[in-house]
């Protein structure tokens, strides 16, 4: 978020000086109610998750805590040990609110650590592709045009199938999907920051590539980044939560909220609800909200439609 | 434009050659088929003789010559469950996906372009904020879930429609077609309808900068002047603007919408292929999970091409400018 408010800085410094680019920007986030609480909600969530181990009322993971003969118990009955399972209880007799917990710390840490890692690699073959130009331009803008051109889903399938069930090997699988978006987008903004004076004075000056590309280009490349990568985030959340569905991705030991949901499906039919109903609640909650602040975010740092 | 066309075509045959590898030396490394064809009683001898009969002996890029060469000929290899040719197989599911997705593809369209284009005419209206609200939780919410929650609600608790499998089918110009008999008809609506989803808001999304855009322009003033009615306006001159780019973006999302009808077939048991492949993955049946994927960027190939082409003879610069570089 700093990135983008020094961004903003240095356009308006010279007329602007009573206002703080950073009560702008945030005056103007604040004006879409639904953005500010959809940026709330995610706060709280993100807290929920890294503070798991304190919040649960049992631990999911504990094989001798968790007791087949408390399995698919309806929401408010009180499980073997004595505590009331509010939501719930799921086929192998976890706490649905425990495991839900858990769940979302996984789905989460897929989804942001995938999402962090693809930029990383986006941003470094984007600003190199469009600062060299030429040849190798248009080979890494072949290879991007040829990945998106095959739908995320099936591309993250292929990987899983091929690399396994695991935690690490889930987000190796979203980042090979989602490093293209990161770079395509960048090399756009890059190109048209390139020809700006900054850059030439930079080059007069015989500052080395190294040194323009990250310290000169990068910062004045980030606010669309930071839109596609809020974005992509929910998207990367979404589909973990897909590929858990059917049965790659996350193992059954480590459920993530798509795996909970997964399990769940197996009792649909026999009216058994909840097990599928709540993460299902609570992925959705995740993902709306950032899309919410991701979509405010894509209008605030658009400077076409500042006023 | 033939030199443009025998260009693309020359890079498609490229992007499949090359994808054939990436996909035959990824599925190559997935499971043991010997452990699953060999029963478990079988000694030494007999094993090492299924694995010959296999050509699993051989390097890994004699295997992929010998696939390659018979892929040529059509032959995809023999499923290791089935004992069919997998190709024939896949191509035994391909109406019932292709059905799914066509349904999907006309709710999308029939139901996005009238909503889209509302909330682009009145975007301050409580009903277009309610449109654009629906549009970003059918962004958000994902695909499988919501076709869980459509179980419960109208399979489970209402009663109202089946929740797995295809009813009917009719043959219909030799393809079995389910959608025209009522049996056939009920069941194909809860998945298409789940399929359609995020199509559906993205064809609203579409509809409606398309509509706000096309409102601005002076056609539109000119044809106020000349005091067309309302109706007209938008029916007319408003629909046919907006309708490039929504059906551009759809062509090339009917791919997207086959490919992601594994998630929904798997949900209601919708025998397709993308069951057939999520099923192979679980059986670690290689020939059928390289036989999909072949068919599949075959498909993405081809429908990449024709919008290429299309593009081409629409907007003569693209030709023209791929010739230069």
């Amino acid at each position: 978020m700093t990135t983008a408010e020094n961004n903003m800085e240095s356009e308006e410094k010279g007329y602007e000086g009573v206002q703080t680019p950073l009560r702008r920007f945030l005056s103007d986030f604040c004006e879409a109610k639904l953005a500010v609480v959809g940026f709330f909600t995610i706060l709280a969530i993100a807290l929920v998750a890294i503070m798991a181990p304190f919040i649960a009322p049992t631990d999911p993971y504990d094989l001798a805590t968790v007791s087949v003969l408390d399995s698919r118990l309806a929401p408010g009955e009180a499980m073997m040990n004595g505590t009331t399972a509010h939501l719930g209880t799921d086929g192998a007799g976890r706490d649905m609110v425990s495991a839900m917990i858990y769940g979302l710390r996984i789905s989460l840490g897929v989804g942001i650590g995938s999402g962090l890692i693809a930029m990383l690699i986006g941003i470094s073959f984007g600003l190199l592709s469009a600062y060299a130009g030429g040849k190798i331009d248009s080979i890494f803008m072949r290879i991007v045009d040829i990945q998106l051109s095959f739908p995320a889903i099936l591309v993250a399938l292929v990987l899983l199938v091929t690399l396994g069930k695991g935690v690490d090997k889930t987000i190796i699988a979203l980042v090979v999907v989602q490093w293209a978006y990161y770079a395509r987008t960048i090399r756009g903004t890059a190109l048209v920051e390139r020809r700006r004076e900054y850059i030439e004075s930079a080059v007069c000056l015989g500052l080395s590539k190294n040194r323009i590309m990250f310290r000169h280009l990068l910062p004045n490349c980030l606010a669309p980044m930071i839109v596609v990568g809020t974005m992509q985030i929910a998207h990367a959340i979404s589909l973990e939560a897909t590929l858990s569905f059917l049965g790659l991705g996350m193992p059954q030991t480590e459920p993530s909220l798509g795996r909970l949901i997964s399990n769940g499906f197996e009792y649909i039919l026999s009216g058994k609800y909840w097990i599928s109903v709540y993460p299902g609640i609570a992925l959705l909650v995740t993902i709306v909200s950032i899309n919410l602040v991701g979509d405010r975010l894509r209008d605030v740092l658009n400077p076409r439609l500042q006023k | 434009m033939s030199v443009f066309i025998i260009r693309r075509l020359m890079q498609s045959a490229l992007v499949v050659v090359i994808m054939s590898f990436i996909v035959f030396s990824g599925v190559f490394l997935v499971g043991d088929p010997v452990e699953i064809l060999v029963s478990d009683d079988a000694d030494q001898e007999e094993r090492e003789m299924m694995i010959k009969s296999m050509g699993l002996d051989k390097p890994f890029l004699v295997q992929y010559g010998i696939f390659i060469s018979k892929a040529i000929r059509g032959d995809l290899g023999d499923s290791f469950v089935f004992q069919e040719p997998a190709l024939l197989l896949i191509l035994d599911r391909m109406p019932a996906t292709m059905e799914l997705a066509v349904v999907a593809l006309l709710i999308a369209i029939v139901f996005g372009i009238p909503l889209g284009v509302w909330a682009g005419l009145k975007p301050e209206s409580l009903a277009s904020k309610s449109i654009m609200t629906g549009s970003i939780l059918g962004f958000s919410l994902p695909t499988f879930w919501v076709g869980i929650m459509m179980i419960l609600l109208f399979a489970v608790v209402l009663g109202w429609l089946p929740s797995t499998g295809r009813g009917d089918v009719q043959i219909i110009l030799g393809m079995p077609i389910s959608v025209f008999s009522w049996d056939g008809f009920s069941h194909v609506l809860m998945p298409a309808v789940n399929l359609a989803l995020f199509k559906l808001s993205m064809v609203i999304r579409l509809a409606r900068a398309g509509t706000r855009e096309v409102m601005h322009q002076d056609y539109i003033k000119f044809a106020r002047a000349k005091g067309l009615k309302e109706q007209r306006i938008i029916l007319v001159h408003v629909l046919k603007n907006i309708l490039i780019p929504v059906v551009t973006v759809l062509g090339l999302e009917f791919g997207g919408l086959v490919a992601f009808s594994v998630v929904t077939e798997t949900v209601f048991a919708w025998p397709g292929m993308g069951k057939l492949l999520i099923d192979s993955i679980g059986l670690l049946d290689r020939p059928i999970i390289v036989a999909y994927l072949m068919i599949i960027v075959f498909l993405f190939v081809l429908i990449n091409l024709l919008v290429d082409i299309c593009y081409s003879i629409l907007d003569p610069r693209v030709r023209l400018q791929d010739i230069k570089s």
